[in-house]
């Protein structure tokens, strides 16, 4: 056996333990939830919004709406903050900025979630509950952080996709004798769409998943909220929330939380990746 | 060999390798502790005690190189269960016994007093036990009922499955539920915190924690300082056991020494709860 056919199979073996890890992990959520929704019933799982493990209660309705409205807030907030930011790199500045502002933005990944999170308890919360009225601790707040947080993923793949559009668009469009922003809006961003799609479904994901800023900032309540001032709980929260002594049921009713996120996650993905092909 | 065939040998050994670690927390507890040989020790039972057991497990394991102590959860009644059984050298309470368990020897380890508490610009100094229920079981919602300028509350509660959450319940609550209104914080410091910053909040934390930036409230006009809660004056307040089937003898009567001396003592009582001694 030479040399190249053996490493070639040993990086074969180290993709596959990676692959095996999904899988497994994948079995693993569902083995430990799968019981409890059979148990409660899908319907009463996810419908249902009393929610009390402990007595007996496992319905994650309330926890299901208020994740879809975080991230609603968060999209609402960050897709044209982030989009009006890609444009402007991609299609509106020099080199020099775009090489010094990139980087930047990208920079806002690299900061650990708790400290958007703390950030948001001493500054954020104290603001709105101040200003705005309530606990402060609210759905506004999460949908805040969480839209600072979305923007590296919106902004950086909306440049890729604006900057994969070929320039022979914008020269035909320009010689037209469209201005440069009739050029941006009718040319470059329906050519780009798919890829702007792609980003602003990605930063859904990171959205829906966060957990660690949303537990600090959202107020973790169990009702479905009435106003943006009021407090929610996610569904990430609620995991990371009560794992800590759960046993039993409740522990099975913490996994199965886990399969609709999981579930959710996956269709995100899913359909990012087929508006990707699509193009 | 064949490559198909060995590449899938490998994949096997592999992946069974993965399912292993992947079930590895599965498994454990007490018959991992008694399998690994030497002298092993189990403790299962109340949720609340677990932290606190845990703590001093892990101080005393420290001290003795070689002694195993596994502390698990599963409730008050599943712990004194498996001392009845036998299953479990200590079953944890957080609860008295009742009579068809009174057959067990009982351990006194620490007192557990919680303490409500509002933000100190509040002028609030007594709930009766009747308000505190009405308040988190939602029936007062506004700071007007108590007498004070009318604000909205707000409420904060534990998670499910916490310790002081349970306490709360069944000390307060009876059979009644917390609002699902109230917010939730997941330790005793993160609703120290947000009291201490919403003049407006109500929350309730391990008395033995309360400090200088809340102000801890009477309850029917008890104050929870460490003398009411020994004497058992303060309403909001539980014991904490130790059972076991036969008298602690070899080395869980040293570990129950352990938690009895000053060293034990003051590790509880450094985590919130008041001592016994």
């Amino acid at each position: 056996m030479d040399k190249g056919k053996f490493v070639e199979r040993v990086f074969f073996l180290l993709a596959l333990s990676s692959i095996s890890s999904l899988v497994i992990i994948t079995i693993f959520i569902f083995e430990e939830g799968l019981p409890l929704i059979l148990h409660t019933g899908l319907k009463d799982f996810i419908f249902s919004t009393h929610w009390a493990p402990t007595k007996g209660y496992f319905g994650i309705g309330a926890m299901i709406v208020s994740s879809i409205l975080v991230t609603l807030g968060a999209m609402v907030l960050g897709v044209p903050l982030g989009l009006a930011c890609a444009i402007v790199l991609a299609e509106f500045s020099s080199e020099r900025l775009r090489r010094l502002l990139k980087p930047t933005l990208e920079l806002l990944a690299g900061i650990p979630s708790v400290v958007y999170g703390f950030l948001g308890v001493i500054w954020l919360v104290p603001l709105i509950r101040d200003h705005l009225g309530g606990p402060g601790l609210s759905l506004l707040a999460a949908a805040v952080i969480l839209g600072i947080m979305i923007l590296p993923t919106v902004i950086s793949i909306s440049i890729d996709a604006l900057t994969a559009v070929p320039d022979v668009y914008r020269d035909g469009s320009i010689a037209l004798g469209a201005t440069e922003w009739q050029t941006v809006r009718r040319v470059v961003l329906p050519a780009a769409s798919s890829g702007i799609i792609t980003a602003i479904i990605l930063g859904m994901g990171r959205a829906v998943g966060e957990t660690m800023a949303v537990i600090m900032v959202a107020g973790n309540a169990l009702k479905i909220p009435s106003s943006i001032l009021d407090p929610v709980r996610t569904l990430t929260s609620n995991i990371a929330l009560e794992l800590g002594y759960a046993a039993g049921r409740h522990r099975e009713a913490l996994f199965a939380t886990g399969i609709v996120l999981f579930i959710i996650i996956m269709i995100l993905n899913f359909s990012a990746t087929i508006i990707t092909r699509r193009r | 060999m064949d490559l198909a065939v060995r590449t899938r040998k490998w994949l096997r050994l592999g992946s069974l390798f993965l399912l292993c670690l992947a079930l590895l927390p599965g498994l454990g507890g007490c018959q991992r502790g008694s399998k690994s040989g030497g002298q092993a020790l189990c403790i299962a039972g109340s949720t609340s005690v677990q932290p606190f057991a845990e703590k001093l497990a892990e101080v005393y394991m420290h001290q003795h190189p070689g002694m195993r102590i596994d502390v698990q959860g599963g409730g008050s009644s599943a712990g004194i269960f498996a001392a009845q059984q036998g299953a479990a050298n200590l079953g944890a309470s957080s609860r008295e016994l009742v009579a068809a368990e009174k057959n067990l020897h009982e351990i006194s380890i620490a007192w557990d007093g919680i303490a409500v508490i509002v933000h100190p610009s509040n002028p609030l100094n007594n709930l009766s036990l009747q308000q505190l229920r009405q308040l988190f079981q939602g029936k007062i919602t506004n700071w007007q009922a108590l007498g004070l300028p009318p604000h909205a509350i707000d409420l904060i509660t534990r998670e499910e499955g916490s310790g002081t959450r349970e306490a709360f319940e069944h000390l307060v609550m009876g059979k009644t539920l917390i609002t699902p209104a109230a917010l939730v914080q997941d330790s005793n410091g993160a609703v120290r915190e947000i009291v201490a910053g919403d003049p407006y909040s109500l929350g309730y934390i391990s008395a033995g924690l309360v400090d200088e930036r809340v102000k801890a409230v009477a309850i029917d006009g008890v104050m929870p300082t460490r003398e009411n809660i020994k004497n058992q004056k303060y309403k909001l307040v539980r014991r904490f056991l130790l059972v076991s089937r036969e008298p602690p003898a070899g080395e869980c009567k040293a570990f129950v020494d352990f938690i009895l001396s000053p060293q034990g003592q003051g590790l509880l009582e450094a985590e919130g709860l008041v001592g016994v001694k």
